[in-house]
């Protein structure tokens, strides 16, 4: 049986947590079939940083084309390893790199694919995934065939490997794909609007909001607190409020001392960002609202008529 | 210009998601409503081309039960064309089916730019975007947003984690996955919807059952509530009282 290919990204010069996680559970399934594990990286940092990686063999893509994330670039690369390498499985992170890989990789290598992987076993012989779907309201138990089909796992699914191992890394060679050109990397703006990462208490609203109008609210809620005011993704989107103050996977990861969820059902994508605050409080009319998953406390009922009255009862309060 | 805008509908969250004995989705007992990233695509391309001025937009369909409306509404917000591939689809039509069901019929329909959501909600097995991209090999991005076309090319900006961006340019065709538009998808009356349903009509190309690779899904089902929320009953009042005791209690407040 081929090896299981983990697809690494770095940060900072170092294997990814995402990708630490993906190394851990590679080499459990792995151990499991009877098959290794093979570590693929890019860029110059990548041969130092797979040195020590967790993995049985680790593969090196290098060249200019390489150093920075470009999806025909590194598409092409992998498109070609795969060929040589005859995995059993693929595991990419369910970042941006893997949504924007995963899906075309399975394509045009005619192989089975599933997203979203939350858990991965071995039952009876058979690799069996979990797929947290429906924005995390289902999850799907999938049969994985080992003949190389693409997993794209959801960042924060399992321990990032704790030792390291030292595999022999190979090199190979990205070429250039012109036909998708990276321009240039813009990095998040600073200063401005507040910095919701250092605010003890946050105050967080999502589309359950219903509008701009009603911001007011959170506001009034928050001074109360001395808490700032944060948000999911789609209330950034519809422009009530600036992507400063958006928590999840594309935007901050915050760990406040206490974090009040507002009218936010609790997708995969803003957990990613707020599953590790020392206190969740969620409010959400839904009480099958995924949020309550992650909550450690919780209430079904409207924050339109909650928070006015949450905040006048925590007058002259904050801490 | 031509461009295409790939759109699907899925079970509406707002509705609780009733499951069959054999772990499967009641599908006859959800009511399914447009891909929220997809009207995010169809609200980009509408903006590409009021820019443009000379692009011309279609929505397009398979069609696996009731899509009319979701095609209409997209005539009724400003798309061109509409385009239904018939065939012998069900509810139950895997996505990695369903973007071989797409890519057939785009391979030849001549589109410079095509654009979908970054995802749905029922995605289990791949997201369409890359899966069609695969299909008909040509370029493409993920996670994008902020769309322009000039000089036969398509630049748009791709999103990584905590506020980090790249800047691509494509050469068309190309396809891209839409996180978000530009501006929150335009609203259209029911009215408006109704009287293009009376003027327009939606193209049907017939499309077949291609063979693909799956991952077989055994059974779906709702997470353990092993960790779950310790849950507070009662009013908004009483609910409030309950927080502002145990943010005393954490010495979250001045007692
Ligand atoms: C690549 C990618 C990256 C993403 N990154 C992020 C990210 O960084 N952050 C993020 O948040 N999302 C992100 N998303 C989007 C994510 O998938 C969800 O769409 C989003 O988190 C949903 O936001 P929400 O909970 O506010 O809205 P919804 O899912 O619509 O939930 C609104 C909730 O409010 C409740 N509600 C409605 N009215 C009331 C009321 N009056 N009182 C109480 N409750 C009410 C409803 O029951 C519902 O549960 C990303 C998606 C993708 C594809
Ligand atoms: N659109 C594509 N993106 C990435 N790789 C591809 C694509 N199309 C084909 N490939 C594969 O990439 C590998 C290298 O192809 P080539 O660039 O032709 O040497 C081969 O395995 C091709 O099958």
């Amino acid at each position: 049986m081929g090896p299981i290919v983990v697809v690494t990204e770095l940060e900072a010069g170092r294997v990814a947590d995402a990708s630490q996680e993906l190394l851990t559970k590679s080499r459990e399934v792995a151990d499991a079939l009877g098959t290794t594990v093979t570590a693929v990286g890019f860029g110059g940092q990548a041969a130092s940083a797979l040195a020590g990686a967790a993995a049985d063999a680790a593969i090196a893509v290098t060249g200019s084309a390489a150093e920075v994330y470009s999806p025909r670039v590194y598409e092409r690369a992998l498109a070609s390893l795969l060929k040589e390498q005859a995995p059993s499985l693929v595991m990419l992170s369910n970042t941006t790199l893997g949504m924007d890989l995963g899906a075309a990789l399975a394509s045009f290598s005619g192989q089975p694919m599933v997203g979203y992987c939350t858990g991965l076993s071995v039952q009876d012989g058979q690799v069996v995934a979990l797929s947290q779907i429906y924005g995390g309201k289902l999850l799907a138990e999938v049969e994985v065939p080992v003949t190389g089909s693409i997993i794209t796992a959801i960042p924060g699914s399992w321990p990032a490997a704790s030792a390291g191992g030292s595999p022999a890394v190979a090199a190979a060679v990205a070429e250039p794909a012109p036909e998708v050109e990276l321009l240039q990397v813009i990095m998040p703006e600073s200063g401005g609007d507040v910095d919701i990462t250092r605010s003890d208490i946050l105050v967080s609203v999502g589309r359950g909001i219903q509008g701009p109008e009603n911001l007011e609210l959170a506001d009034e809620l928050a001074a109360s607190l001395g808490a700032v005011v944060s948000c999911s993704r789609p209330v950034v989107d519809a422009g009530w409020l600036p992507r400063s103050r958006q928590v999840g996977k594309s935007g901050q990861t915050v760990k406040p001392r206490a974090y009040l969820a507002m009218g936010i059902s609790g997708a995969p994508e803003h957990l990613q960002g707020m599953k590790d605050a020392e206190l969740i409080i969620a409010v959400n009319s839904d009480e099958s609202a995924p949020i309550f998953e992650v909550a450690h406390f919780g209430a079904a009922v409207d924050i339109l008529e909650l928070m006015p009255v949450l905040a006048e009862k925590l007058q002259g309060r904050a801490g | 210009m031509k461009i295409a805008v790939l759109m699907k509908d899925v079970p509406d969250l707002v509705e609780d998601l009733e499951l069959t004995d054999e772990g499967q989705l009641a599908v006859d007992e959800l009511s399914f409503i447009p891909s929220e990233w997809d009207d995010q695509a169809l609200e980009e391309a509408l903006l590409v081309k009021d820019e443009m001025g000379q692009a011309e937009v279609t929505a397009v369909a398979v069609d696996t039960g009731d899509v009319d409306s979701m095609l209409y509404t997209a005539l009724a917000k400003g798309a061109d064309r509409a385009v239904k591939i018939v065939g012998e689809f069900g509810r139950d039509l895997p996505n990695r089916a369903r973007s071989a069901v797409l890519a057939e019929y785009l391979k030849t329909a001549g589109y410079d730019l095509i654009l979908t959501g970054v995802q749905a909600i029922d995605d289990v097995d791949g997201q369409v975007a890359g899966l069609v991209a695969g299909h008909l090999d040509v370029p493409h991005a993920s996670v994008v947003r902020e769309v322009a076309v000039a000089g036969g090319h398509v630049r748009c900006l791709q999103e990584y984690s905590a506020g980090r961006m790249a800047e691509l340019r494509l050469a068309t065709p190309a396809l891209l996955g839409i996180q978000a538009a530009r501006k929150p998808p335009r609203y259209v009356t029911i009215a408006k919807v109704r009287q293009v349903t009376k003027s327009a009509s939606l193209e049907e190309v017939e499309g077949e059952l291609p063979e693909v690779p799956t991952a077989a899904v055994r059974r779906l089902f709702k997470p353990q509530a092993a960790g779950r929320a310790v849950m507070w009953e009662g009013d908004p009042e009483a609910v409030a009282e309950q927080i502002v005791a145990l943010l005393d209690d954490r010495k979250l407040i001045r007692s």
